[in-house]
This record gives structure tokens, sequence and C-alpha cells, in this order.
């Protein structure tokens, strides 16, 4: 089976549940337990606001790996990049304002999490999670 | 037009049931809605059951927790109900405490919570 790849868009914050609800429903037609397939919805959540906020937009790729015994999501934006990766992994850290953990906090909820950024090239964020 | 979440009112309490994945504007749209309607009414406590909710992120944890404060500067007390276990380990995981915010298992509950809290209150 060739695997599938869905695309949502990430411009505006309800574009945000939009992809969240995606990522929920599609957790669990692969067979994730109801609490993992929150776990990576609510992993969605923070990092597809990250997109729309510090990113001014991009979108976010979804795609079933081996028939769905893991689910890989990708969140792409052309916006400033983050200057330091480490900090803003930091619990508390923000740079708007809000509570600052949704880039740890996202990390803490799946198995795989890697950064690509750079001042001027956007930002990458992959991350993957397996059914157990 | 922004759609909205219902606030009920119910002796002398706000009840409000997300039955809805809140997205960010309706969340804090309701926000605002529950100020208004405790700046109106004569209710000094509200309830939030978030039972039909899959999902809490940062940002609604910090609207929950935003709500309980505006309700305690404004005389009232708000608690939160139905919260369900994936989303509570899912919050704790994220580095959420909800510090402040008052919770009950369900509205039997919740209802009963928010009773001994106006009774402690001035």
């Amino acid at each position: 089976m060739p695997s599938e790849r869905e695309f949502w868009p990430l411009k505006a914050t309800r574009d945000v549940g939009d992809a969240r609800r995606a990522v929920h429903a599609a957790a669990r037609s692969a067979g994730f337990r109801s609490a993992d397939a929150v776990r990576l919805a609510t992993a969605a959540s923070e990092l597809g606001r990250n997109a729309v906020i510090h990113g001014k937009g991009g979108r976010m790729t979804l795609e079933r790996l081996d028939e769905g015994a893991g689910i890989r999501l990708e969140f792409r934006d052309e916006g400033p990049g983050i200057p330091d990766i480490e900090q803003a992994l930091v619990d508390g850290f923000s740079s708007t304002g809000s509570m600052g953990f949704g880039l740890g906090g996202a990390r803490r909820l799946v198995h795989s999490f890697q950064i690509e950024s750079g001042a001027g090239e956007g930002t990458r964020i992959t991350v993957v999670r397996w059914r157990r | 037009m922004t759609p909205r979440i219902p606030i009920l009112e119910l002796e002398g309490a706000l009840l409000v049931t997300v039955q809805v994945d809140l997205d960010d504007q309706l969340a804090v749209q309701l926000e605002e809605d529950l100020g208004a309607a405790l700046a109106r009414s004569s209710a000094r406590g509200i309830i939030i059951d978030i039972s039909g909710l899959e999902l809490v992120d940062t940002f609604l944890s910090r609207i929950l927790a935003q709500i309980a404060s505006m309700s305690r500067v404004l005389g009232a007390e708000a608690v939160l109900v139905g919260m369900r276990p994936a989303v509570a380990v899912t919050l704790v995981e994220l580095g959420m405490t909800l510090d402040g915010v008052s919770t009950a298992l369900d509205i039997d509950r919740g209802i009963a919570r928010l009773h001994a809290l106006l009774a402690e209150s001035p």
C-alpha cells in the first residue's frame, strides 16, 4: 500500500482545530489507544499553533507509517525561524507571552521529535508517534 | 457570525457544557461571554463541563485558568468538571497543572465543590 499523505493548511488559528481533529481521527482509525491519540493530537495542536503564530502560517503533512503502525506529522512554515532551538524547548520560555510549554510539551507527547530551523529559512518540525 | 457556547443559568450558577472541540476563537469568546454573564446576573458560581472535550492543550488550559481567576476577581468561583482521564494525563505530560483551577469528577461533585467554595468566601 503506498503511504498516504494528507496536507492541512495552517493559515489561521481555526486551521489548528481542523488539523488536530484530523490527527486524532487518523490515530484512532489506525488503532491508537484513546490516550495515545489524544497525546498526538495535542502535540499537533501545539505545533500547528506555533506554525500559525510564530511561523506566519504554513502547513501540516500527515503520513501513516508502516500501514498505520505509526503516524508522522511535519509542520512547515516560512517564518523567521527559531534563533535558539534549545532555549525554545525549555518549559516556560516564550517569545509571545504564552505560557511557553508548547514546544517542550509537544516533544514529551511523541516518540521522535526533530526541528530544523534557521534565521530567515522558516522552521520544519517532524514528529512521530507509534501505536503501542 | 461567531459561534458561541451556550451559558445556562441554574439555581444561582452558570452552567456551561462544552460539546464541541473548543478552538482558540471559541475559547476566547467563552471567556468574554462568562465575564459578561457574571457581571449582569446574580450568579456567583460557574460550572464548566468539559466531559465532551477530547483535547485540552496549553492555550485552552491558559484560558480555563484565566476564567477561574476572572471569576474570583468578580466575587465568584468556577469549577471545571468531567475532564477525561486521557486529557488529564496529557495535560500533566505537557507540564500544565491548572494551578488555581478547582476541579471535580462530575457535575454533582462540581456543584458540591462550588457550594463549599462559596461558603468559604466572604
